[in-house]
């Protein structure tokens, strides 16, 4: 630790070989140890998974929760994790890419700064507190809406009724996943919609296009493979979001309508029964944790794919 | 190169004497680490001699019960606040994890909403050396919130209670619920029950009292977890139920009755009369029942008296019990958990967790059993 001083050797004429100096392979190394572990921590998290998960599939069936075995205890979980999670997008997509636009393209510079700083601060509040709020104040304020819709468009399962009292359903708790995943959306779409090579913004603007029609002519073909990104990104978290969910979601059984209570999802199900959990129970529970694990690894493969697809269209390169 | 010179011929000299310095630093800590560990190490030993109040020392761990939490921050609080020198830990993380912590040795107490079964029993007295036992030293009354401005005193028989929270009472103007309550104008809002989204001792108690008291109208299997077919909301934990029921009109739920608050609480039909929540009532149920039968003369287990038609009882509590073994190996161990069940079974505890807890205090004729029973614990 104290050999700070190189000591003055007098070097002979040798040929030099390139030098690697401690600090290039210290670097080299430490960065290598990183990509390395993060790979074994993964391949841990799944093993872990794996093996406590296995009593769950040996068991029998009918010692499982609801006593028709893993696979009908876990498909509802499913169903409610994917459709929480794909009302956050269907809400938060449009928004998010027109705040990002708005900062990137429409607003004046002062306004774009402070805005963006605003929607990433977004992204610092701890989810207890996106709980919180929603079930505090946003799910008694929605309820009358879901209670419309049950009313009107209630022939449609989605709508069917009665509506939740309290307002606390999956299309509540979508809503707060919206918000959660709005500040990620926003951020990846700013920054590729930011990168547009101003050459392709003013060629289109020189063709007579206007601002609309050059948004839609470059930056949007340009930053595609960011906008995915930036969604598949908001999605994962949306799929594992769990104290939100717990809090604010009135969960229960399976149910088509989004407006009623009910339904669950994988996170929030663990969340919920874990602390009383024990023998049989536990390992269903992490079978369950096993599912969403390769539900967001699917995810993030097929996002990747999406991505690589389209790369090369991009103009990017 | 004058000056570097100088570095190089001084530099390890100061590396030397920073190093005598860190050595010295060093070497002297451990030193006053030891004299001043000497003292408790000495009060150790001098409390599992003689195992006083007030000078016990050590650590004591226990795991189990997040129903009893809050009371037990508050026995803990106590307990080293007379003995300072004692740090006790209390892991909340379910009874089942307690049971199964305390089973296999790892904790020397646990907290459980329900006391050891045969295997537990068995699997205990392996790890402890000699049988455990259960002791009933908190009671919980739980209440039924319900939010329906303008309806006071709302009173229920156990019979109509089972059906609002299983689904064939749907309005509160129902004539069973009319019935009830003859003096009351109730209006035609829709009821929405609300139960616990997580598996929860309240909930098995709850449906382990409608089970009992209105068999006919609760059929369904008497868990930790709701029916799942039955309709009606889930809140998460105890504060989310009572912030389902605040937050719409018509809504009725089942929480610990120290978390109600501000929300009305209906009387609970038992025999002829309706009996509201209290204390005394609580504790009253709990003298009321038998103890289970097949157990060992110390292990207090209670056969709770859900159907009880004593008047004044309330029938709707959770009993959570503190498991510990009649015989410690180790003498600081077990006059840890000596002084500290002591303390919680003693009027000062109790009165403690009825502050902190809204718990009932256990009876003077129960606290006289456990106290025996603690008396009894076999140390070293």
């Amino acid at each position: 630790m104290t050999t700070t001083e190189p000591p003055p050797t007098e070097r002979p004429a040798v040929a030099r070989r390139p030098k690697t100096r401690p600090g290039d392979r210290i670097f080299s190394r430490s960065a290598q140890v990183a990509g390395i572990l993060i790979l074994v921590i993964l391949a841990g998290v799944a093993a872990f998974l794996v093996r406590e998960a296995l009593p769950t599939f040996t068991a029998d069936p009918s010692e499982i929760d609801g006593g028709k075995g893993f696979f009908s205890y876990v498909w509802p979980l499913v169903f409610g994790t994917l459709a929480a999670a794909v009302i956050a997008l269907i809400v938060a997509t449009p928004l998010a890419l027109g705040i990002a636009l708005f900062i990137s393209h429409y607003a004046p510079r002062r306004l774009a700064q402070g805005l963006g700083y605003i929607v990433d601060l977004l992204a610092a509040i701890p989810s207890v507190v996106f709980g919180l709020w929603g079930i505090q104040w946003l799910a008694p304020q929605v309820q009358p809406a879901w209670g419309w819709l049950a009313d009107n468009l209630g022939f449609i399962p989605l709508f069917s009724g009665p509506a939740s009292a309290t307002g606390r359903t999956m299309m509540t708790a979508g809503l707060v996943l919206a918000v959660m995943i709005l500040p990620i959306i926003t951020a990846v779409s700013r920054e590729v919609f930011l990168q547009t090579p101003t050459l392709h913004e003013e060629a289109a603007l020189a063709l007579g296009a206007t601002r609309w029609e050059m948004i839609r002519m470059a930056v949007i073909p340009f930053g595609r493979p960011g906008i995915i990104s930036g969604i598949m990104l908001g999605l994962g978290r949306a799929l594992g979001e769990t104290m939100a969910v717990a809090m604010v979601l009135s969960t229960g059984g399976f149910t088509w309508s989004m407006v009623t209570a009910g339904n669950n999802t994988i996170a929030a199900e663990i969340a919920l029964d874990f602390p009383e959990s024990s023998g049989l129970k536990t390992n269903t529970l992490i079978a369950a944790g096993l599912v969403l694990f390769a539900i967001t690894l699917a995810v993030n493969m097929f996002a990747r794919w999406i991505v690589s697809r389209r790369s090369e269209f991009s103009g990017a390169n | 190169m004058n000056l570097s010179i100088v570095r190089r011929t001084l530099a390890p000299v100061a590396v030397a004497s920073a190093a005598a310095l860190v050595l010295a630093a060093c070497g002297s800590d451990p030193d006053t680490g030891n004299s001043s560990n000497e003292s408790p190490d000495g009060d150790n030993s001098e409390g599992s001699d003689g195992a006083g109040g007030g000078d016990l020392s050590g650590t004591l761990n226990g795991a189990g019960a997040s129903s009893q939490e809050s009371a037990v921050q508050a026995w803990i609080a106590g307990f080293q606040g007379q003995n300072p020198d004692v740090t006790v830990n209390y892991a909340p993380e379910g009874s089942g994890a307690g049971r199964e912590q305390f089973t296999s040795g790892a904790v020397a107490f646990a907290g459980s909403d329900a006391a050891l079964d045969e295997e537990e029993l068995a699997a205990a007295e392996t790890a402890c050396g000699a049988p455990a036992v259960d002791l009933p030293l908190f009671i919980d009354p739980i209440a039924v919130p319900y939010n329906l401005p303008g309806v006071d005193n709302l009173q229920l028989g156990p019979v109509t209670l089972a059906n609002i929270f299983n689904g064939t009472i749907t309005t509160w103007n129902d004539p069973a619920i009319v019935a009830d309550n003859p003096d009351a104008t109730l209006p035609d809002t829709t009821i929405t029950p609300v139960h616990r989204s997580d598996e929860s001792g309240t909930t098995e108690n709850f449906v382990e009292y409608l089970a009992a008291a209105a068999a006919e109208a609760w059929t369904y299997e008497v868990s930790g977890e709701w029916p799942a077919d039955l309709p009606g909301e889930a809140g998460a934990q105890t504060p989310g139920v009572i912030a389902a029921v605040q937050a719409a009109e018509g809504t009725i739920g089942y929480a610990s009755a120290a978390a109600v608050g501000d929300l009305q609480t209906a009387a609970i039909g038992v025999g002829t009369e309706f009996v509201e929540y209290s204390a005394e009532a609580a504790a009253a149920v709990v003298d009321a029942s038998p103890r289970a039968e097949g157990r060992a003369e110390n292990d207090i287990v209670l056969e709770l008296a859900r159907d009880t038609t004593e008047s004044g009882a309330y029938p709707i509590v959770l009993v959570s019990y503190t498991v510990v073994c009649t015989s410690y190996a180790d003498p600081a161990v077990g006059d840890l958990v000596k002084g500290y069940v002591g303390y919680v079974a003693s009027d000062e505890g109790q009165q403690a967790a009825a502050a902190a807890a809204g718990s009932a205090p256990i009876s003077p004729e129960l606290q006289a059993e456990v106290q025996a029973v603690v008396e009894s614990i076999e140390v070293g």
